[in-house]
């Protein structure tokens, strides 16, 4: 408002000085005729200190300006009721006496104080108005107007001028970088006049510096600046700026030229606050420790320099320092707040599980810091950081390796996580250098992590094709039109997603045999009979001797785009069943395809001649073992005593005889 | 008998050609009953540990399929093998299925069939065989049964794609129980009854090798075989079917190989009845 008011007031007043003019212009008599008697003419001068001064007026221009209406008594004040040819010099104008606000804002400015103390420099009205030619500021031909007002302030303020040489003006190039900004480049390049000049920022008449606290560039204020136009920014700003933070709390958050720097607004870091050295002074000792607890508090320069933040100041993050103080820092009541900046994410992290343990104070619970360290905090895509993809399992472990603190709080099925993961295909491709291999946080989320009983979870069992399909999307596609997608079965009952076939951390290459041989136990956990009878038959047999080349049941039933074998687009349709069998056994046929893969022989009403025969052969095999069984039962006991008779007959022969030995091995064989 | 020059010599029961063709049946049909059980009882430890020892399942397959052909070449080279014999000593296949020392069941087998059940039960003496007793009979066409049987449902399985041009696919889960029933069924008679037919009835026990050597001492055909022994000695033609017996060194050799034989084949039965009774599905 403080801005807006005197903008509100210097337009009424225009409108108000419009109204003589028009009175004027029903008069007959041309303004200032008497006058232009004399001025009118192009070489009257005059000489003031030392200088030769044109006294001339254009009396065109004049009839023609804003201020025609009044006359030239209007501003010449002093020469109201004198007469003619009047004594020089005149009192210089006051424009103050119409344009009262105005005046006295520039007497408040930089401008109007450097004229208080004798600064020959500072602009006075007439510097930037005009005088006798002055139009309405709308006015394409108005010195001030819009596309002239950079050129206006650049007179002085550009490179070279006596003011930016002799005055301390913070700021350099600034007519130069403004030309270049987004802004310049919409006012001049563009003619787009509604885009912000110098004095849209510092304001017409109230310009002061951004140390004084009423200035429309002080820090507090910036905010309230650049939301005149970029009104509803904060909404475009939620996932850096807490945007609401600007109004409620402008000092925890930067300001609008933290990031963009005033002049060559462009997305540009640029460091302000608490000058990093004056914390260094004490940080950089590396005895420094904190009275409160003994905690090292230095600060390796080197460290802070090599990071992601090392264009973020101290203050910016340690923010509630008060460079007033002798300890800046004393007046720091709490922690980082890293959300100030990183508001999408910390939002995510406050929901997360991580979170809302932290909220519950648990001493377990991660924090920014336990993940991306603290001042030599780099980005995720530096080989060198704790969250680079090759990292990232391991700082995960930090907590959820077995026996650590994370994973002996955990009650879940899943266990050895760590060790699972890195035997896994995914990580297995990770150890070989390939970072764009799912790690823990491709699919729990750096943030967002949450149990995977919580729906929103990423790897709740509704959003796990979704967060499998962001790499595997081709798989995710055909998974979705498969029986098992519940929009296509419409079945209630939870159905199988891609863990439930393929684990979660120890997914392994389906080509590998321990899929191939242990993928009828995963479908057999919802598919038991089914599974059950291919084990009866021929496919099923020699996968259970640890054949690997014999179809299992995505071979034939198709793996993700696993269909009902009523649907005409399933592998197992009449019209595809023989050129699925047809990829192993060349030449198949729909004859051959009649080959039952899940027959059973116990099952009269739905196999009865696989019933009968097993039951005709079981009966043959009955008889039979029982005719010769008996036959050879009742054989023993002669047999027993044909061997008796013979080794009596042996016995005695060996006793005639003076070499029994040689006897005793015939008859043996 | 009591002359040693007399004792050495041997009653011949088996050619040469009749002796490699029992025990190339002996090594297929150990191969074949080994790799296909495994598949059969599949669902066993046993069967797992048996195909891994065996080379893998492919491998078992592999060994299954030439086993199978050996089978084959040992059916048809008998067959061809009976051939000669017609030409050299029957003439005609009617001689050669009817006459003396056939192989074909007659009146005889039955005969003595009933007097050896009398023998059995004490009702009767030990009927007097000739050169072939119906159990002898019975198991040599078992083998004709068999190989049959399993052979042609086995070429079925074999080569499915072509037998489904014009048999229907399900006829393959058919022969599948035929082939693997009556496999079972030639394994456990062979294991069990033949053994003991043959091998191991108490007065040949250990074993009788008579198959392997071809040869018998003269004195158990006369205890044996009494009225073949009787034919030859009328027929004086005992002589010229007498020849020298083998070495001990070849005798204890098929003694090994035969035991090896017996083990394997008293262990398959060992695991059929495990399979069958503990593990059955």
């Amino acid at each position: 408002m403080r801005i807006v008011a005197p903008l509100v007031a210097t337009a009424f007043l225009l409108l108000i000085a419009k109204r003589p003019g028009r009175a004027a212009g029903a008069a007959a008599d041309p303004p200032g005729a008497e006058c232009l008697a004399c001025h009118g003419d192009k070489t009257m001068t005059t000489t003031r200190a030392g200088k030769t001064v044109s006294l001339y007026v254009d009396g065109k221009k004049f009839s023609g300006s804003v201020h025609a209406g009044f006359g030239c008594t209007g501003c010449h004040a002093d020469l109201q009721g004198k007469d003619l040819p009047h004594d020089a010099p005149l009192k210089p104008v006051d424009c103050g006496t119409c344009h009262s606000t105005e005046k006295e804002q520039h007497a408040r400015s930089l401008h109007g104080k450097a004229i208080a103390h004798g600064d020959p420099l500072a602009p006075r009205c007439v510097n930037c108005h005009g005088n006798h030619d002055i139009v309405p500021v709308k006015d394409p031909r108005s010195a001030v107007a819009a596309l002239k007002v950079p050129f206006v302030c650049g007179g002085c303020h550009r490179e070279g001028t006596p003011v930016s040489r002799n005055r301390l003006i913070p700021q350099a190039n600034i007519l130069e970088n403004y030309s270049e900004s987004i802004h310049g480049e919409a006012l001049l390049k563009k003619g787009l006049a509604v885009a912000p000049n110098c004095a849209t920022c510092h304001t017409p008449h109230l310009i002061l510096p951004h140390t004084d606290p009423a200035s429309s560039i002080n820090r507090k204020n910036i905010a309230a600046t650049c939301t005149k136009c970029h009104s509803q920014i904060e909404t475009v700003h939620q996932k850096i700026i807490r945007g609401e933070l600007w109004e409620k709390q402008a000092n925890v958050l930067p300001a609008c030229v933290d990031c963009h720097q005033p002049h060559k607004i462009r997305n540009v870091f640029y460091s302000q606050g608490m000058a990093n050295a004056d914390c260094m002074h004490c940080h950089a000792d590396e005895k420094l420790l904190r009275a409160r607890d003994g905690k090292s508090m230095y600060v390796s320069v080197g460290e802070v320099s090599h990071s992601r933040h090392n264009k973020i100041a101290c203050s910016q993050c340690h923010s509630e320092v008060n460079a007033s103080r002798v300890r800046p820092c004393e007046t720091i009541s709490r922690g980082v707040d890293c959300t100030s900046c990183h508001d999408e994410i910390g939002k995510q992290y406050t929901a997360s599980i991580h979170g809302q343990l932290n909220g519950k104070n648990d001493p377990n619970a991660p924090t920014c810091k336990e993940c991306h360290g603290t001042h030599g905090i780099l980005g995720k895509q530096d080989p060198q950081s704790s969250t680079f993809a090759v990292n990232v399992p391991g700082l995960c472990a930090r907590c959820h390796r077995e026996g650590q603190k994370a994973a002996v709080r955990y009650t879940g099925l899943q266990h050895e996580i760590i060790g699972n993961y890195t035997e896994s295909i995914h990580g297995t491709l990770l150890k070989n250098g390939l970072t764009v291999t799912a790690t823990c946080t491709s699919c729990h989320t750096a943030h967002q992590i949450l149990p995977r009983s919580d729906p929103a979870s990423s790897v709740n069992a509704n959003n796990v094709p979704d967060t499998c399909g962001k790499c595997h999307h081709g798989i995710e596609e055909q998974f979705e039109n498969s029986i098992h997608a519940k929009r296509v079965s419409g079945y209630s009952k939870p159905l199988p997603v891609c863990n439930d076939c393929h684990t979660a951390h120890s997914i392994h290459r389906t080509d590998e045999n321990s899929f191939r041989l242990n993928v009828m136990a995963t479908c057999g956990r919802c598919h038991e009979k089914i599974t059950e009878t291919y084990f009866d038959t021929y496919h099923g047999k020699v996968s259970k001797l640890g054949y690997t080349k014999a179809a299992k049941c995505y071979d034939c039933h198709g793996a993700h785009d696993v269909l009902a074998v009523t649907d005409p687009r399933s592998h197992l349709s009449r019209a595809n069943v023989a050129a699925t069998c047809g990829k192993c056994h060349a030449g198949a046929n729909r004859r051959f395809a009649g080959y039952l893969t899940h027959a059973t022989h116990h099952d009269p009403s739905k196999y009865p001649f696989l019933f009968y025969t097993f039951w005709g052969m079981t009966a043959l095999l009955l008889v039979t073992f029982v005719v010769g069984g008996a036959h050879t039962l009742l054989w023993l006991p002669r047999a027993f005593q044909m061997r008796r008779e013979l080794r009596a007959a042996e016995a005695k022969f060996a006793a005639e005889l003076e070499k029994p030995a040689d006897k005793k091995e015939d008859t043996n064989a | 008998m009591a002359n040693s020059a007399v004792a050495k010599r041997q009653f011949v029961r088996f050619s040469r050609l009749q002796r490699i063709l029992h025990i190339c049946m002996i090594v297929s049909f150990m191969s074949l009953a080994l790799t296909g059980l495994t598949l059969k009882f599949s669902y066993t430890k046993w069967a797992a540990v048996l195909s891994h020892l065996l080379g893998g399942f492919e491998n078992a397959g592999y060994i299954h399929r030439t086993a199978a052909v050996v089978m084959f070449g040992v059916f048809v080279t008998h067959l061809v093998d009976l051939y000669k014999l017609k030409k050299r000593e029957h003439g005609t296949w009617r001689a050669l299925l009817l006459g003396p020392g056939s192989m074909t069941m007659n009146r005889r087998d039955l005969t003595e069939f009933v007097g050896t059940l009398k023998w059995f039960v004490g009702r009767g003496p030990r009927p007097a065989y000739g050169r072939w007793t119906y159990w002898e009979k019975f198991d040599y066409f078992a083998v004709f049964w068999g190989i049959a049987v399993i052979g042609s449902t086995g070429l079925t399985l074999w080569f499915p794609v072509f037998f489904t041009r014009f048999l229907p696919g399900w006829l393959l889960n058919v022969t599948t129980i035929i082939h693997s029933d009556e496999a079972l069924l030639a394994t456990g008679f062979i294991f069990t009854v033949h053994f003991f037919n043959t091998h191991l009835r108490p007065e040949k026990f250990p074993m009788d090798i008579t198959v392997f050597t071809g040869r018998m001492p003269l004195e158990e055909l006369e205890r044996d075989k009494p009225r073949e022994y009787e034919e030859l000695v009328a027929s004086g033609k005992l002589e010229e079917k007498m020849e020298e017996a083998y070495q001990p060194i070849v005798t204890q050799t098929i003694r090994a190989f035969a035991w090896a034989a017996l083990a394997v084949g008293f262990s398959i039965v060992l695991w059929i009845i495990y399979a069958m009774l503990f593990a059955y599905r």
